[in-house]
């Protein structure tokens, strides 16, 4: 029958081994995985900008991206694809805040400036290999 | 009650009540906004009430874990706190930054980083305040007469938490990097060292309701909680599968976030035995029942309906839907906000002598909290299940599919209606108890001599 004590160094060794593995898989992830698949180089002043505005306006609090935020309004990973850069700036310019379906999206008085470094954001992020998500439609549209 | 400084419980069990109560109100204004219904737009956009329903949740549970840490360590140290008024210090700082993050959500001072929106500045005042909670407890923990295996879990699940924090304090300018280390915070806290944090209070409310024997219950708290980071370390991949990572996450995420319902498993048959053993003497039945539900339900929300869509080739289709906010609800409650609930039930009595161990309102609260919890898990997954098909498989347009699945939505509120009933009764309990007196000393004494028998 497990003793305590067993049972302990069950717990310390797996933990150990385990966070050995991750730190490992990690320190490739960020030096060699992720830096490949989204075209690190590529991060330009703009790309910065926008992502900085998306996190201050919290978009994640709404929209999803790469999957992640909270599913009220679009996944935008491909909205660069889906809809088109003008698109994205009628949205980011509509003067009485953008109101599809009356479903309401907080309106915010982006500078021209702010509005190209979102799109060059979305182009950027269009761009990423992200293991073939979001997939696409097997029925069709 | 042991010692005089417990007390301090309850201040945090009230400050974890009060944030409930204001969680539940955001959540029903998401609730409504996605029925089609967002009339406190101008006021509370939806990104307000989400970066505020979310944090609520942390802080709440946050705030029970350490009321239940300045319950427990004393009694399993057998000596007073180290500092009473540095707890309280620690309580009140804590109060205070949680009203600003909150109020700060509603005027734009966040970021957008999911259950992390609290902007870095005041990150570092978190991060001093629990540096203070921390030294209290390891002090009380070093002067302490006794030293147990249930103390130093829970300390060390504490601790861990603390230190994972720091990771998602860094600035990164890829968003995918920022994400990665998001997740060291997240799932490392939920699906790991939280699960320490869990593991330590069960075992210390199954050695105190079941009578079973501390060593027992401490060796199979060490398997419980060695499987949830064999399993939990390398299944934090699920969350790097589609967000710029490698594709090797794939295989390891998948094959490690199988493995992790084990760990909940492992809590549930460890609770459920205990139970079984034990001379079910303890009066305290509402303590027990949500011991054991906490358990129980811990393994229905975060183990299984966790391993329904953590493979990566149905995880491709489910990422970023209402599926994960059907998983997140069921697992969130069965494990923290369940557990948090038990801690309440079991030292409520003890602190203020009232015993109320097994009232029609306990009850009420109980199951009306629960039935009401699976309804809204239900709704989720129906207007998620739904929102997979139409979306991602039909090809359908976001907003197209958002109009199709608002009937859900007035489910959910219908089953949250239900489950805001149950936290009332259990408010009402919690009142009921009043403040805790002098008077409670020595007030367990009674239920140690059951173990005896």
């Amino acid at each position: 029958m497990l003793s305590k004590q067993q049972a302990k160094v069950f717990f310390l060794g797996g933990t150990l081994l385990f966070l050995a593995i991750f730190v490992g898989m990690s320190v490739h992830s960020l030096m060699i995985g992720i830096p490949e698949n989204t075209n690190d180089s590529d991060i330009t002043e703009e790309v910065i900008l926008g992502k900085q505005l998306w996190d201050e306006n919290n978009c994640m609090g709404c929209h999803t991206l790469m999957g992640e935020g909270a599913y009220y309004a679009p996944e935008l990973t491909r909205v660069y694809d889906r809809k088109g850069a003008e698109y994205i700036r009628t949205v980011l310019n509509a003067p009485n805040g953008w109101a599809p379906r009356g479903r309401n999206m907080v309106k915010y008085d982006l500078t021209a400036e702010e509005v190209e470094g979102l799109v060059a954001f979305f182009e950027w992020m269009n761009r990423a290999d992200l293991n073939g998500f979001p997939p696409e439609p097997s029925i069709g549209n | 009650m042991k010692f005089k400084s417990q007390k301090i419980a309850y201040h945090f069990f009230a400050l974890s009540m009060l944030l409930l109560v204001l969680q539940i109100i955001y959540g029903f204004i998401m609730g409504f906004a996605h029925m089609g219904y967002d009339g406190l737009h101008e006021l509370i956009s939806f990104n307000t009430a989400s970066a505020t329903h979310k944090n609520l949740l942390v802080v709440w549970i946050l705030s029970g874990f350490m009321g239940a840490a300045y319950y427990i360590i004393p009694d399993e140290s057998d000596s007073e706190l180290f500092s009473v008024p540095l707890a309280k210090l620690q309580f009140w700082s804590f109060a205070i930054v949680g009203v600003i993050a909150v109020a700060g959500f509603h005027v734009g001072w966040w970021e957008g980083r999911k259950f992390l929106e609290i902007p870095r500045p005041l990150d570092f005042l978190v991060a001093g305040n629990v540096i203070l909670f921390l030294v209290i407890i390891l002090m009380t923990l070093i002067k302490g007469k006794k030293s147990s295996t249930t103390a130093w879990v829970l300390t060390m699940g504490l601790v861990f938490a603390a230190l994972l924090y720091l990771p998602g304090m860094i600035y990164f300018d890829n968003i995918s990097v920022d994400s990665f280390f998001r997740w060291y915070v997240v799932h490392l806290w939920v699906e790991g060292v939280w699960e320490l944090i869990m593991g330590g209070i069960l075992a210390y409310l199954l050695i105190k309701i079941t009578g079973v024997d501390r060593e027992v219950i401490e060796k199979w708290l060490y398997v419980v909680v060695g499987l949830t980071f064999l399993s939990g370390i390398l299944g934090t991949g699920h969350h790097y599968y589609y967000t710029g990572g490698p594709s090797y996450w794939l295989m390891i995420g998948g094959i490690f976030s199988a493995l992790e319902p084990l760990a909940f498993l492992g809590m549930t048959v460890f609770a459920v035995q205990m139970y079984r053993k034990g001379n079910k003497k303890h009066p305290n039945k509402l303590a027990l029942y949500w011991t054991l539900s906490t358990a129980i339900v811990s393994f229905l929300g975060a183990g299984l309906l966790g391993l329904a869509h953590t493979l990566p080739g149905v995880n491709m289709y489910t990422h970023g839907t209402l599926v994960t906010a059907m998983h997140g609800h069921l697992a969130f409650w069965g494990a923290y906000a369940s557990l948090v609930l038990a801690i309440i039930s079991y030292s409520m009595p003890l602190m203020t002598g009232r015993n109320i161990f097994d009232n029609r309102t306990g009850r009420l609260a109980f199951w009306c909290s629960n039935i009401g919890m699976f309804g809204m898990t239900g709704a989720f997954a129906a207007a998620g299940v739904a929102q997979v098909y139409l979306e991602r498989i039909a090809g359908y347009d976001f907003m197209t599919v958002a109009k199709e699945i608002e009937p859900h939505f007035f489910v959910l509120i219908l089953a949250a209606t239900l489950f805001t009933v149950g936290i009332i009764y259990f408010i009402i309990n919690f009142l009921k108890f009043g403040r805790p007196t002098d008077e409670a000393l020595k007030s367990d004494e009674d239920f140690e001599a059951l173990k005896a028998d």
